[in-house]
């Protein structure tokens, strides 16, 4: 296909493998953070792990939006649906989100609860167009990749004054968790988690631009390399990576040119900053609160801000007692080193978050990398 | 001066489904006999009793039976409806033993005020479907329910074959070294279906697969020798990863699967980037895998090829000897990767 072949070539990758072992000092070790999910996925996905010189370890960061999405929220989704009789619309992944009481909202649903599977937040506002009794609610989840549409979903729905659609807002932000990461005391403090530099997101930096993470490449001395989704991609950003180590240099540098400029898309800046102002806390599953690391919708924008219109409040709920996505999420540990994965927690019966969605880690590792853990006895 | 009959015609154009359809009395009867009766027609169907008596078996031939239920929406798709995916899905379920299928029966669950004319279009359309195949429907039924208690249509059809005794094909059947064999490209009937859903409608120009897949098995099962194939099964539901990891399961064995001999049509690839799935899990219906012993490998696959339902065949993997059952994959990239069950649900209802 093309656009899409020529990023999964099979002897392009064999050129950057080869590149890569040439490279790599074999007296030291390499652990880069892939941020987002979708690098996760794809690294899985495509088996680039296997064309990695053996001393790179990539780590799995928490740029999955529906991990980090903590219970409570789903709780208040739920509530809406299965006690106040909303219409509530969301992205297909977080139907499947492990809440309370052994609940999910595909587990609402069955129980009688309008949940709907949406594909984008303007299918949400048509569903309050068609249904003008009901109250329709679009849970809203992501980062900045996703936040655009439902900023502009927002902006219209108050525009055609629509009067029973309101958004439940979990937009989180990009470059707040990164650093969140940083300061985490496994990387400041204990250097049990020596991360040598970062591949940096792709859709998010579309939206965001590579300014954003010249502040902590420089006050961390960590290098990132924004990359794109693609597996040669992402061969080439970890090649990217390797050098800025072996030269000691700590640069934002951008792999993924076709789509990222250093300012980002400005007009979906303004229309993020429009609609949404910056919370002064957000609770992520895993990371727990974190300062400055969400949206929440503006005030003049009230009316549609589902958490005002149906009077909502923020119940934290802890995580089951020995999940161990908080530290999967922090790169601190690996999904074989929880009790949990593979036993009772698996893709059919999600514990944890990073099980939910396919971009989770450890969803990752049980469908396309399990085969590893176990030697196989003959072929 | 008399009547031809003293019955109203159906009005199929302006017609809905009422309770009366499924009450047992002179309007159900009337459509039975106008529609289904009329599109079905066969010496089994004009005995007109509530079972249908079937001739013997020849001698050395052994019953199979397959049923499967069809619930699809949208009910109609490019490149078919429910009405011909009733037939080629349990046609196909008995061909996978290597069996001549030889009769069907259909059973349908109508709801209340669904149009008559949607109903006659689909029944028309199974009529060809069955004919296209020579498997007649012999025995069939109606129910009406309430509105609100079905989606339109429920279509169950059951099929009943005859095989050579001591032709053993299934899933438990595959042997460490055996070939895979796929007849084409995957993810076109899924792709199709999901292209017709209302929150979801994208231009595409790709058509549904469905076909019946009988005479592509009796062409491959001349071609080789007795025995030789070992496992027949088409990757519907949950697609060619989840038919593969099933056999893989039944058999006690793995797989290593080549991604890049796996063919994929470049409109359906688009589609599922787009969209975020995997051609590996979309649905098909009229393809089949093949796995088959490795010295009647070639032979198998220039049957398939010769085949107008096979034009596309290819080798797409080895069995191994894996006491853990992986279906593993070569990617494209020259990783490896496992491929795993389908988890959870993609699609809604798509067959």
């Amino acid at each position: 296909m093309k656009y899409v072949d020529e990023f999964r070539d099979g002897a392009l990758a064999r050129n950057l493998s080869e590149r890569l072992h040439a490279e790599v000092d074999p007296a030291r070790s390499y652990q880069f953070m892939e941020f987002c999910g979708g690098h996760t996925h794809a690294l899985a996905r495509h088996g680039v792990v296997d064309l990695l010189p053996a001393n790179v370890r990539m780590v799995h960061g928490p740029g999955c939006p529906v991990c980090v999405l903590p219970i409570g929220r789903i709780d208040m989704a739920i509530r809406l649906a299965l006690g106040q009789g909303v219409v509530l619309c969301t992205y297909g992944d977080v139907m499947r989100v492990p809440a309370s009481g052994g609940l999910s909202l595909l587990r609402a649903k069955a129980r009688g609860a309008d949940v709907r599977m949406v594909y984008s937040p303007a299918d949400a506002l048509q569903v309050a167009r068609d249904l003008p009794q009901r109250e329709v609610v679009f849970l809203a989840i992501g980062f900045e990749t996703t936040t655009p549409p439902t900023a502009l979903v927002l902006r219209q729905a108050a525009s055609e004054a629509i009067g029973n659609f309101s958004v439940l807002c979990c937009h989180v932000l990009t470059p707040s968790a990164i650093t969140h990461v940083l300061q985490s005391p496994e990387v400041a403090q204990y250097g049990t988690l020596p991360l040598d530099g970062f591949v940096g997101p792709a859709h998010v930096s579309i939206v965001i631009g590579s300014a954003p993470y010249e502040p902590f490449a420089r006050a961390w001395r960590k290098p990132v390399v924004i990359s794109g989704f693609e597996p040669l991609d992402m061969m080439q950003s970890i090649l990217m990576l390797v050098r800025q180590v072996n030269t000691g240099r700590a640069e934002v540098e951008n792999q993924f040119t076709r789509a990222v400029s250093r300012g980002g898309n400005r007009a979906a800046q303004a229309v993020m900053d429009a609609v949404f102002e910056v919370r002064e806390s957000f609770e992520w599953r895993g990371l727990g609160e974190v300062a400055h690391s969400a949206l929440r919708i503006r005030p003049s924008f009230a009316a549609l801000d589902a958490e005002r219109r149906h009077g909502l409040q923020y119940q934290a709920v802890p995580d089951h007692k020995q999940c161990e996505c908080g530290a999967i999420l922090r790169g601190v540990r690996q999904p074989t080193d929880c009790k949990l994965f593979g036993t009772v927690c698996t893709p059919e019966n999600p514990m944890g978050s990073c099980m939910v969605s396919s971009e989770g880690s450890c969803a990752a590792h049980y469908t396309y990398g399990r085969w590893r853990d176990i030697p196989v006895l003959a072929q | 001066m008399s009547k031809a009959s003293y019955l109203r015609p159906i009005d199929f154009r302006h017609g809905v489904v009422d309770m009366n359809h499924g009450a047992g009395g002179r309007v159900g009867a009337q459509l039975v006999q106008e529609l289904f009766g009329r599109a079905f027609d066969n010496d089994y169907l004009r005995q007109g009793n509530d079972a249908a008596l079937l001739p013997p078996l020849p001698a050395g031939y052994r019953l199979v039976m397959a049923t499967d239920a069809h619930v699809i929406s949208p009910l109609f798709f490019p490149g078919g409806d429910i009405g011909s995916l009733s037939v080629h899905g349990t046609v196909n379920d008995v061909a996978m033993l290597g069996a001549a299928p030889l009769y069907l029966s259909a059973s349908f669950v109508l709801e209340e005020g669904f149009p008559l004319g949607d109903l006659q279009r689909i029944v028309v359309s199974m009529a060809r479907a069955s004919r296209d195949c020579a498997v007649p429907v012999v025995t069939g039924d109606t129910k009406v329910v309430e509105r609100g208690k079905g989606d339109g249509v429920f279509i169950s059809t059951t099929g009943v074959g005859m095989v050579p005794l001591g032709r053993s094909i299934g899933g438990a059947c595959a042997l460490p070294g055996d070939i895979v064999l796929l007849s084409g490209s995957i993810g076109e009937h899924g792709v199709a279906v999901l292209s017709q859903r209302a929150s979801l409608q994208f231009g595409t120009a790709i058509v549904s697969d469905s076909a019946a897949l009988h005479t592509l098995v009796a062409a491959l099962l001349a071609a080789v020798p007795e025995g030789s194939v070992h496992v027949l099964r088409d990757p519907t539901r949950g697609g060619l990863a989840t038919t593969l990891n099933e056999i893989a399961q039944q058999s006690g064995v793995g797989m290593v699967l080549e991604e890049s001999a796996i063919p994929v049509l470049p409109e359906v690839a688009g589609a599922c980037e787009m969209l975020g799935l995997d051609p590996l899990y979309i649905a098909n219906e009229g393809k089949m895998v093949v796995v088959v012993a490795p010295v009647a490998a070639p032979a198998a696959l220039q049957a398939l090829r010769a085949h107008p339902l096979g034009l596309r065949a290819a080798q797409i993997g080895v069995v191994t000897k894996d006491t853990r059952r992986f279906v593993q994959m070569t990617t494209g990239l020259g990783g490896r990767r496992v491929v795993d069950w389908l988890s959870g649900e993609p699609l809604p209802r798509i067959c």
